[in-house]
């Protein structure tokens, strides 16, 4: 439906359940995609499963030189970038009050200073080209809070208010930065909730099931597209109702 | 009028589209051309690309007028 042809996207945590559906349907929908992370063996994994062009370029975002060198290596490997997606992300769960100074610190620089350094990386590329797309993976728990996430909370948090300032500063050249926050989507994680847990969770949400991360992909899908344009600084909800904001 | 100051009026006449002679040695680009702190940002990077330099922030910064970059450029252009 929305063709991304000619179009060269960076996906961040492109090992991870939604990263990894994200970069499958950006190349399906025709983008060439650099797909980054730090296990360069699930990375080759993803990419064998993409028919399109791929690129595997290995980051570790607690790393600031790895982190700066990231845009730079994806803007040579493919020759420009388009489009950026922040992805990737970690917990470090907590009660508040026993919150680790680590604890926080690793949860706010990868989540969100990495974010900031592609970010600004990407931006100075993008304007010159006229042309971009970045777009920040954060969290239906950004907006609505978590116990036990106070830092995660924060960083994702974080996220939507960078997104709303770059999108202000680069709208007239064509730019657009957008955020996507995702509900309870199935993964490797909610796998393992026993069936006490996953029902009280499900109660929560009015469409009745956990989301799957293709259906965060297809959000990303459109907000990397040109019928996107006039799409900038919101944060896209797909959460099957559990927060309506 | 130094080859330098040519360039560097062609790339700010074409980047803010404005008449060759309002772009004067005193001639600011926020104040009296019209441009925004983004398109001063772009003027910057315009520069680095047709001089092949590297203008490090605090110097960009302190580049305010027409007669400013080409100063900075004869300079860092050599």
């Amino acid at each position: 439906m929305f063709d991304l042809s000619g179009k060269r996207a960076l996906v961040t945590g492109a090992s991870g359940g939604i990263g990894r559906a994200i970069a499958e349907k950006l190349a399906e929908a025709g983008a060439t995609v650099g797909l980054s992370g730090t296990r360069v063996n699930v990375l080759e994994e993803v990419a064998n499963g993409i028919s399109g062009d791929t690129h595997i370029l290995p980051c570790n975002l607690s790393d600031k030189d790895s982190v700066d060198a990231l845009i730079p290596s994806a803007v040579e490997a493919m020759g420009g970038l388009d489009i950026l997606v922040n992805n990737a992300g970690i917990t470090r769960d907590n009660i508040f009050m026993r919150m680790k100074d680590e604890e926080w610190d690793d949860v706010i620089a990868v989540n969100l200073t990495a974010a900031f350094r592609l970010s600004r990386a990407a931006v100075k590329v993008m304007m010159k080209q006229r042309y971009g797309r970045i777009i920040g993976i954060t969290s239906v728990v950004g907006v609505t809070g978590n116990p036990g996430q106070g830092n995660y909370a924060a960083s994702k948090a974080g996220l939507i208010g960078m997104s709303k300032a770059i999108a202000q500063e680069v709208a007239s050249r064509n730019v657009t930065v957008n955020t996507i926050a995702p509900g309870f989507i199935a993964s490797a994680m909610t796998d393992e909730l026993n069936e006490k847990q996953r029902d009280s969770i499900l109660a929560t949400i009015p469409t009745g099931r956990l989301g799957t991360a293709d259906e965060i992909a297809a959000g990303a899908v459109f907000l990397a597209s040109d019928e996107a344009s006039y799409v900038t600084g919101q944060t896209m909800h797909i959460n099957g109702g559990m927060a309506m904001i | 009028m130094s080859d330098i100051a040519d360039r560097v009026r062609k790339i700010v006449v074409e980047h803010l589209n404005v008449d060759a002679d309002k772009v004067t040695e005193k001639a600011s680009f926020i104040d009296d051309l019209g441009a925004d702190s983004l398109d001063q940002v772009e003027l910057v990077m315009a520069f680095e690309e047709e001089f092949s330099v590297e203008i490090p922030d605090d110097a960009a910064e302190s580049i305010q007028t027409f007669g400013d970059a080409v100063s900075f450029l004869e300079k860092a252009v050599k």
